[in-house]
């Protein structure tokens, strides 16, 4: 092969950059993007990722609203496979400006829904991922048990993705009597996933030389990019809302924040983004295992205000969702609905970090480093 | 630190940058600063070691009607955990406001995105194109006075 190469043909030969669009059909761009991507050969020089094909206009919807209830249908929209946890960011919010305390039953109720969404988002991050390297198998083992958890879903509140389930100061609807039950058998299922994934993908030879040393996103350029959830934690830096800005009842249980070391390769490459999704399904097991023994009895709708017009002022709310800081800037002016909501999506903000760590990699490194971004475009586009 | 001493912080560095300050009373602890000094005062909240603002949580264009636009920047810092939010005001006639996207990378897309629903022209900005909607859209979306184009390429807009 050698050479081959050195020949004085093969070394005058011109080459050129070329413009490749990658999308918006495209399999593993997960959703309507394009990626506008500069190559040299099979490297890639620049890419510009071209978002909005799904801009629905969340934020002017919600100023044409007539009350501040009604936001959260949209809300659902935004990230649709992780609807709760969007929904808990506004209704958070929500009740921090109107002084709201929810009653005890409602604060569990919320983070076990909360952690199985994490659970069901993670999932499907990490089959989709599995997919776009070329593993079939571990995606229809984690989907069959996602279909537990959207049963569990759809026996509480109706709906398998958008629930419209958190409702500002309480829930839309009791659990129903065999949830308890159904959520331990879940766990005690998908413990076992876990080990199956991991023996399957993760510690897999081809996937860790798919994955590992590829997109490394340092630990700085990750705070100035403000890329949260998986991909700062992946980086090394231990930082959790869920603990850093404490909301809800997390102090109550005890889990550990899950960050990149590096195991394979590089903190902060892709296999470690990847694992720390592996390592916080475990995490909200855990959560939940303990979540579910604790749960109080009380009305789940006894601290529903009757009419919402929260004084004056503005708000910004950030939750831990799936993919990471989920924000709402909410501003109200003293009427019934919200002069302006700004949401902060979090795959938006993380998928602006692609160009920086996909420079200098192959394209075919380029899927894996978007797929281990984790990204829903109806979160992006809004 | 809390609000109050980030605050005072802000107030002995630049003494006339400050318009408007409230930290108690509200929810978010803001300082109203004026758009010629914003860039100063976020570089130095950034590189403060006592205030190191190093993550810039959430950039938000504003309309406040009566001819005002503005942004809000909320701040956050990973080491020390303290928050603090800042506010500019424009005119609708001239909405230039200098861009922070050399201190916080992020802003690059957040800035985008504030010119393409409030077209709050961000100087300095290196990339300054419409983020989610298509280039050759009429009007900012998000401005109060905003009339939907009856029409884009042949296609009724309104429903």
């Amino acid at each position: 092969m050698n050479t081959i190469i050195e020949t004085k043909q093969v070394r005058d030969l011109r080459t050129e950059e070329m413009v490749v669009q990658m999308g918006p059909q495209h399999p593993s761009t997960h959703g309507v993007l394009r990626l506008e991507v500069t190559t040299e050969g099979e490297v890639v020089k620049d890419v510009k990722p071209i978002i909005g094909y799904l801009h629905r206009c969340f934020e002017k919807h919600c100023e044409q609203m007539t009350n501040y209830q009604q936001v959260i249908p949209y809300v659902d929209r935004m990230d649709y496979v992780a609807a709760m946890s969007m929904e808990w960011s506004y209704v958070l919010g929500m009740e921090r400006m109107l002084g709201i305390q929810v009653p005890e039953r409602v604060e569990y109720i919320r983070v076990i829904m909360a952690e199985l969404q994490r659970i069901a988002s993670h999932i499907i991050a990490i089959g989709t991922y599995g997919l776009d390297l070329g593993a079939f198998t571990p995606f229809l083992y984690l989907f069959r048990d996602r279909e537990m958890i959207l049963d569990i879903f759809e026996r509480t509140c109706g709906a398998r993705l958008l629930y419209n389930y958190f409702w500002i100061g309480g829930l839309s609807h009791d659990i129903p009597p065999e949830f308890v039950d159904k959520v331990r058998e879940f766990v005690k299922q998908f413990k076992n996933t876990i080990v199956e994934v991991n023996n399957l993908l993760s510690y897999n030879e081809i996937f860790i030389k798919r994955t590992a040393n590829i997109g490394i996103l340092p630990a700085d350029v990750a705070i100035n990019y403000a890329t949260s959830g998986p991909v700062l934690r992946g980086s090394g830096v231990n930082w959790d809302l869920r603990r850093d800005d404490p909301y809800s009842i997390y102090d109550r249980f005890e889990w550990e924040v899950q960050v990149g070391k590096g195991e394979m390769g590089t903190v902060g490459d892709c296999w470690d983004r990847y694992m720390v999704r592996c390592r916080e399904m475990e995490q909200s097991l855990k959560i939940i295992e303990q979540a579910v023994e604790q749960i109080p009895p009380g009305d789940v709708q006894s601290a529903i205000p009757k009419r919402i017009r929260p004084n004056p002022g503005d708000i910004y709310v950030r939750t831990e969702a799936p993919r990471g800081e989920l924000g709402f800037y909410i501003v109200s002016d003293g009427t019934n609905s919200p002069y302006r909501v700004k949401g902060r999506s979090s795959c938006f903000v993380n998928l602006s970090v692609l160009p920086e760590i996909s420079r200098g990699y192959m394209i075919a490194d380029l899927i894996a480093i978007l797929g281990s971004i984790d990204i829903v475009l109806g979160e992006i586009d809004r | 630190m809390n609000p109050l001493e980030i605050l005072e912080k802000i107030k002995t560095k630049f003494p006339e940058a400050i318009l408007e300050a409230k930290v108690e009373g509200v929810l978010e602890p803001f300082a109203k600063i004026k758009t010629e000094f914003i860039k100063d005062v976020c570089q130095f909240m950034r590189d403060e070691p006592e205030l190191n603002f190093d993550y810039l949580m959430c950039l938000s264009g504003m309309d406040y009607g009566k001819g005002l636009l503005g942004v809000v920047y909320n701040l956050n810092s990973i080491k020390f955990k303290h928050k603090f939010t800042l506010k500019v005001e424009v005119s609708l006639d001239s909405p230039n406001v200098p861009s922070v996207e050399s201190i916080w990378k992020t802003a690059n897309w957040h800035e985008r995105e504030a010119y393409d629903m409030f077209g709050i022209n961000f100087i300095d900005h290196p990339d300054l194109r419409r983020m989610l909607l298509p280039e050759d859209w009429d009007g900012h979306p998000l401005r109060k006075d905003y009339q939907v184009q009856e029409f884009y390429h042949g296609m009724k807009v309104p429903y």
